[in-house]
């Protein structure tokens, strides 16, 4: 698996860089790869009331015929349940579908702020990423919480909308969709303005003035030369958002009812809950088959940015 | 380029309300003196006296901060050294490396939680604070990765080549030039890895086993069952915490930066 590693300058490897590969690489095999092996395994498992919860158990000891009775005992029944059951069907769509209108959301939020910030003085754009990226630092279920405190029936908002005669009695926010929206957009906006902001501030000037020059209208300058220019920007913030919102579980957890049911909180429930382990596993091997494609191509744009670097 | 237009500001502006806004209110209630929580009821210390003693919120916190401080830890080397290989070596199997650094960023945390689960149970190791310390390691180690790999990237090899011309050993010339050069990113990975463990409340609950209590489990436990202004003294001073970190940090870093010439653009 970890070939000779090679520097560059001189073809021995010596034993310190071979460990510099090694160390990372091995780790990551054995702690992110190979977990997911074994959820593929237990997803073809059944629950049993034993520990571990869930059988067959692959015994090594019993050798050939340990192996042989392991294979026999494999079966698909959790994924037939799932597709059988609109529980979980109605989950993934829902999941699909919050994250797309809410990654469509980012953008028209995103967008703005970060091309303001880009075309900030030089020297107060330092300061305006910080500001973006404290709240990142701030813990991301304190701001969940915070969302709790101002949705609630006599929560802030109420309270405002009332007083500015808006609405004439409290409405509901907490535990509905619009809650999760309002939690999704705050808690992933800076994952969204980071990269728009690189490379809406990398941009060359000269093809903006060339523009203005030409006499092309500022709007539609943004539209036809700054957007196009800074597309791989657009869809690494997009798919840096949509990717893990769609198993998100604390957010809808907190904010959302108990009629929206998110993928990420029905595998909790069927792991903590139900003590589900096999069908939790299915759940999770079902997204992440879904998440492949989108997984894939922003692989293929932060891997190209790491040789575009290289020189 | 340098006066910036009102559309511009209106947008800026209303971003960074939107971002403040929620931790604002969620700081000025943790001083209600009201227990109603929607009511304001003068300004007082009660909540952060009444944290005082409780002891198991007392307890979650510590066990936070020493997990968030081994994990950060292991990470940071890990980290370190993959962003080295990323960038200062070629070998075989590089790009399925590449892939299993960028990964972790956007998979869902309830598979990455579920799948080192299952990792400790096939393996047999007790859950407790040394299974989620390792979960974190994992998740964290790719943060640092991709801020050193940032750096090593924009670094200006010919310091390196000019120590080892002078004869100075690869293990040697890392130490006393690279790792100085690449410290501000190597330092900035150590506080994000910190802060992510301190704040992972879904891999915690997966990986952790009874009686291994972090502080958003605990934060977590109370939050479900509705608003409390214990909470928010809890949150206020998490945040002012986390706060103080980030700008002594980025402090740091811009007087050192001043220290030095200003790196060729």
């Amino acid at each position: 698996m970890v070939g000779k590693s090679v520097r560059r300058s001189d073809s021995t490897p010596s034993l310190g860089a071979r460990l510099v590969v090694a160390a990372p690489y091995l780790w990551l095999v054995g702690f992110f790869l190979a977990p997911f092996l074994i959820v593929l395994k237990i997803s073809l498992s059944e629950t049993a009331i034993a520990q571990p919860p869930y059988t067959p158990v692959l015994d090594l000891a019993a050798g050939w015929q340990g192996i042989r009775d392991f294979l026999a005992g494999l079966s698909l029944s959790n994924y037939i349940t799932i597709s059988g059951d609109d529980l979980y069907v109605f989950s993934y769509l829902k999941s699909l579908k919050i994250a797309a209108l809410s990654t469509a959301a980012l953008l028209l939020c995103g967008v703005p702020l970060a091309y303001g910030m880009a075309r900030a003085p030089r020297p107060v754009r330092p300061l305006l990423v910080m500001l973006v990226v404290l709240p990142f630092w701030t813990s991301f279920l304190i701001r969940v919480y915070a969302w709790v405190n101002i949705l609630q029936r006599d929560g802030l908002l109420n309270k405002t909308l009332l007083w500015l005669g808006l609405i004439d009695q409290p409405a509901t926010w907490l535990a509905t969709d619009t809650a999760i929206y309002i939690g999704i957009i705050y808690s992933y906006l800076p994952f969204m303005v980071l990269p728009l902001y690189a490379s809406f501030e990398k941009l060359d000037h000269t093809l903006l003035e060339a523009a203005a020059d030409l006499g092309c209208p500022r709007w539609k300058t943004f539209f036809v030369v700054t957007l196009p220019l800074a597309l791989p920007g657009v869809g690494a913030g997009a798919l840096l958002c949509f990717i893990p919102i769609v198993g998100e579980f604390v957010i809808p957890d907190l904010l959302g009812g108990s009629d929206t049911t998110m993928i990420g909180q029905t595998l909790w429930t069927e792991f903590f809950a139900n003590k589900d382990w096999p069908v939790a596993s299915a759940v999770a091997v079902v997204l992440l088959v879904l998440l492949m494609a989108p997984i894939a191509v922003y692989q293929h744009l932060q891997t190209r940015g790491i040789d575009g670097e290289r020189r | 380029m340098t006066r910036i237009s009102s559309t511009n500001v209106v947008a800026i502006a209303l971003g960074l309300a939107f971002l403040y806004a929620p931790i604002a209110i969620l700081v000025i209630y943790s001083f209600n003196a009201s227990r109603l929580v929607t009511v304001w009821g003068g300004w007082s210390m009660r909540w952060y006296a009444a944290l005082l003693d409780d002891r198991a919120m007392i307890d979650a916190a510590l066990a936070s901060l020493g997990v968030a401080a081994a994990s950060a830890a292991l990470a940071t080397v890990l980290g370190t050294m993959a962003a080295l290989a990323l960038t200062r070596f070629r070998f075989r199997g590089r790009l399925p490396f590449a892939a299993m650094i960028y990964a972790p960023l956007v998979m869902p945390e309830v598979i990455t939680g579920l799948s080192l689960l299952l990792l400790f149970v096939a393996v047999d190791l007790d859950r407790g604070f040394l299974t989620v310390i390792l979960a974190h390691t994992t998740l964290t180690m790719c943060f640092v990765a991709i801020i050193v790999q940032s750096r090593l990237a924009g670094f200006d090899r010919s310091l390196e080549e000019a120590a080892m011309d002078l004869g100075c050993p690869p293990g040697r010339t890392f130490l006393v030039v690279t790792l100085p050069l690449i410290m501000p990113a190597v330092t900035a990975g150590f506080l994000l890895a910190f802060s992510l463990s301190l704040d992972d409340l879904v891999v915690a609950s997966f990986t952790t086993g009874p009686g291994a209590t972090t502080l958003p489990i605990r934060i977590y436990s109370e939050v479900r069952l509705g608003v409390k202004p214990e909470i928010n003294a809890v949150c206020t001073i998490f945040i002012a915490v986390v706060a103080t970190a980030v700008v002594a940090a980025s402090l740091i870093e811009k007087s050192r930066r001043e220290r030095r010439p200003a790196p060729p653009a």
